[in-house]
């Protein structure tokens, strides 16, 4: 079935709605059958910043964000200015746009979109309780056929709570926006669609990723909070207790890695979640977890960086400090989620490869995974659970760090009779005795590095779609834009294979080079200033001999039709 | 017929692994008065977590034969408290010097007072950096000025540990000295049985860079009240006391943090909130 889909940009000051309105849309899509995506761009501000809900609604289920929006309604155009890049119209586009708020700015003026004036605020003033986002709700509804009876199902389930009269402002607005609506011209819409009646689930990369700890076996988590990773964090506050876990509020992020790997000595599996100032915080006690053979897991939700950077938009720019911010020669686990249900697999898999290997993991998400909703297919349990190699009560002459042929030795638990040992970030014997002996050195970092390298990680180290001469290597949210790309560039007759990493570290030649057998023509998709990702590929794998590279800083996300040309250009 | 095993004496508690520590160093009687307290506590072995972050004094969990923790400079509060809220049954202690708890481990200090996770914290505290080849710590006088690093002295007021514990919420506040095992050991008991963060700084002399601290046998004081039990008569006292006065300080009744994991729902039930 071929993808039809409609893009629609809600944006206005903070506490215009535009959010709350976005999440209204999503929901209904999803009651009335479709699929969709919506990420959030805001401003730094708490209250009275710019916002702007980003959706796609389609028939399929979607990972990327479109070329353009087909609609763009505008509450008001406070702002307008700090993000209109991130609002890519098309001259078929149609702007709603209030008269009261003014002219159309021209940094949206430009994209030489239709205007279509309706005004939402008068609208609104003529109901008691009403508010302009439930009008601006009704009319892009209306305009992209989505069934009113969705939109107030949705509105009965979430408002029904908060009185009758809330509720009614809000169908009345809706009302009046669809009614409105009539009047304004035609603009891309949704085909007729049934719900195929499959299971589907509405999540966030950040609560997929909390899901996907829990389902892993994350018993204990330390939290700090900072955007864009919180919302990871606040997903397991009441989740994590209810499968008998226990969560704590650390005072900084040099607390929580070390409340973490003091869970985790004491034998939960455990995790804490942050973003890149986080991250660089935790580095030194990571390699501590390196050193002291601690698994542990820790999600990085990547913001624009460097130092405090855009931290409400994303940027693949924390590649670097994840695979290499640790000193000394720390072998550890660095995995990407590539879409938002991604976030799931991805993290239960890194908690179960941290655990299984007693090694930290990186899990590299970012802001527009993290905090954008998705409708995707209910996903099937991937059956990754945390199992660790223990050491039996009555272990004689027990060695913590025993040389054994996989690297991985039995870790006693505390509470274990005969199995007492001190864990130690300085070098060791195998015993667990500091020591600064050539030979203990020699052997520890054999060991440490033996048992990433020869783990087997089967089939997940990557998504390898398709064939061809051509492929498409990427990562992390580059993923849904590449994938999307390919299909278009499929639908003309190139043929493309798409590899994304989802195993960053440690990196997998011979899977890599099996991945590019054939391949002649290779395109690097990423989303940061400096190629980290390209630069990486470089340091680690043999590429063919024509490489390009598409890369971006943030907080401008790759788009389809980026890659899609560079794919036509090569055929 | 039951065979009892005969009851652990403190050498139990001892590893063979030979301290770093120079003659002389206080850290040896806090090391017996360590595993002593647990001898006279008869906590199993395997039931104990000690933990530390980076130092001369840091070192002490190798050498005994509990399980242990050396982490990094500065965090070893908060690994402790990681380990004592995942595994509550655990008798959790987390030890470590001047430097390593109130300067880059200042936070922790600050953080663990107050949120009251049931474990005991000695700071063996002889104001100077040892490891690094003694240069002043946060409790060192203002006017010390043997370190090549602030050859005039650091000019900055010294931190009496345990008024900053007291006035950071903790809930029991002891002083020994490493001259008097016998009391540092039963300071170290009461701290364990004391239910919540329980501090006990151990003055302890370092003979290398302040030898001059051969003399503290001389000033130290047992203290010559019961523990204070209201904040406001502690912060009396602490004000007016010299920083010598031994024994327990402050002892108050706040509920140690605990969070307790509730096994209230199955995965399906935590999916069934995401179907739509």
């Amino acid at each position: 079935m071929a993808l039809h889909s409609v893009s629609i940009a809600l944006t206005g000051s903070g506490g215009a709605g535009a959010m709350t309105a976005g999440q209204i849309l999503l929901d209904a899509a999803s009651k009335a059958g479709f699929y969709g995506l919506m990420t959030r761009s805001m401003g730094p501000q708490i209250r009275g910043g710019e916002a702007a809900a980003l959706l796609r609604i389609s028939t399929e289920p979607v990972t990327s964000l479109d070329d353009h929006y087909d609609i763009l309604v505008a509450f008001d155009w406070g702002n307008i200015n700090r993000f209109s890049a991130e609002l890519p119209l098309s001259a078929q586009s149609l702007i709603i746009a209030d008269p009261e708020q003014g002219d159309v700015p021209e940094a949206i003026g430009v994209y030489g979109a239709r205007i279509a004036e309706l005004p939402m605020k008068t609208i609104a003033a003529t109901i008691p309780g009403g508010r302009i986002n439930m009008v601006g709700v009704g009319a892009a509804a209306a305009l992209i056929g989505l069934p009113l009876e969705a939109v107030l199902g949705v509105l009965t389930a979430q408002l029904g709570r908060k009185g009758e009269e809330v509720l009614a402002a809000a169908t009345a607005g809706l009302k009046a926006g669809a009614e409105a609506a009539a009047e304004l011209p035609e603009v891309a819409k949704l085909p007729a669609h049934k719900h195929d009646g499959a299971a589907r689930w509405n999540i966030s990369g950040n609560e997929a990723a909390g899901l996907g700890a829990l389902k892993g076996g994350i018993k204990f988590v330390a939290a700090y909070p900072i955007t864009p990773g919180t919302e990871v964090l606040e997903y397991l506050a009441p989740n994590l207790p209810k499968v008998g876990g226990v969560l704590v509020q650390a005072e900084d992020e040099l607390a929580s890695i070390n409340m973490v790997i003091g869970g985790s000595f004491a034998g939960l599996p455990s995790l804490t979640a942050t973003s890149g100032p986080g991250l660089a915080l935790m580095t030194e006690s990571i390699g501590l977890a390196v050193a002291s053979e601690t698994p542990l897991v820790v999600v990085d939700v990547m913001r624009g960086g460097p130092s405090t950077g855009i931290p409400t938009k994303s940027e693949q720019s924390d590649l670097n400090i994840a695979v290499y911010g640790l000193h000394g020669d720390a072998p550890h686990l660095v995995v990407a989620p590539n879409s938002i249900a991604d976030c799931q697999f991805a993290t239960q898999w890194a908690v179960y490869l941290a655990e299984s290997l007693q090694t930290p993991a990186i899990v590299l998400s970012d802001q527009a995974m993290g905090q954008a909703r998705c409708v995707i297919p209910k996903p099937e349990d991937s059956g990754f659970v945390a199992k660790r190699l223990v050491a039996e009560d009555s272990a004689e002459s027990y060695k913590r760090y025993a040389l054994t042929n996989s690297g991985v030795s039995p870790m006693a638990v505390p509470g274990t009779p005969g199995c007492m040992y001190v864990a130690d970030g300085l070098e060791h014997n195998e015993r667990g005795t500091p020591s600064s002996q050539a030979s203990d050195h020699q052997s520890q970092l054999d060991k440490r590095a033996r048992k990433l390298d020869n783990f087997d990680y089967g089939a997940h180290w990557a998504d390898v779609e398709g064939e061809g001469e051509i492929a498409v290597l990427t990562w992390g949210s580059g993923t849904g834009p590449a994938q999307e790309a390919i299909q278009r560039a499929k639908a003309k007759g190139i043929k493309a294979k798409l590899i994304s990493v989802r195993l960053i570290a440690p990196a997998q030649p011979a899977k890599m080079a099996e991945a590019l057998k054939g391949v002649k023509k290779l395109l690097v998709v990423e989303q940061s200033h400096s190629q980290q990702f390209h630069k990486f590929l470089r340091g680690h794998y043999d590429l063919p001999a024509q490489v390009s590279v598409l890369s971006r800083p943030g907080p401008l996300p790759i788009r389809p039709a980026q890659i899609e040309t560079i794919l036509a250009s090569w055929n | 017929m039951n065979v009892q095993a005969a009851p652990l004496t403190h050498n139990d508690y001892k590893s063979d692994v030979k301290p770093i520590w120079c003659p002389g160093c206080g850290d040896y009687a806090v090391l017996s008065a360590v595993t002593r307290a647990l001898a006279d506590l008869g906590r199993p072995r395997e039931q104990i977590a000690f933990i530390s972050g980076i130092g001369c004094s840091s070192r002490i969990p190798a050498y005994t034969n509990v399980y242990g923790f050396h982490g990094v400079h500065g965090r070893a509060l908060a690994i402790a408290a990681g380990v004592k809220v995942a595994r509550p049954d655990l008798t959790v202690i987390a030890a470590g010097g001047d430097g390593d708890g109130l300067s880059i481990g200042g936070n922790h200090f600050m953080h663990a007072c107050r949120r009251n996770v049931d474990m005991t914290y000695i700071v063996m505290d002889n104001e100077v950096y040892g490891m690094t080849k003694g240069q002043a710590s946060p409790t060192t006088a203002p006017d010390w000025c043997k370190s090549k690093l602030t050859p005039e002295g650091t000019g900055i007021s010294a931190v009496d540990p345990c008024r900053l514990a007291l006035a950071a919420g903790a809930n029991f506040i002891a002083r020994g000295f490493a001259g008097n095992p016998n009391e540092v050991a039963r300071l170290i008991v009461e701290g364990i049985n004391h239910p919540g963060f329980s501090f006990v700084q151990v003055l302890s002399p370092c003979v290398t860079y302040r030898p001059e601290q051969r003399e503290w046998k001389s000033i130290v004081h047992p203290a010559d009240a019961s523990p204070a039990q209201i904040m406001a008569e502690a912060m009396h006292r602490m004000a007016a006391d010299d920083g010598f006065t031994t024994g327990v300080l402050f002892q108050g009744n706040r509920a140690p943090f605990q969070p307790i994991g509730k096994n209230t729902a199955s995965f399906a039930d935590l999916e069934r909130k995401f179907e739509s």
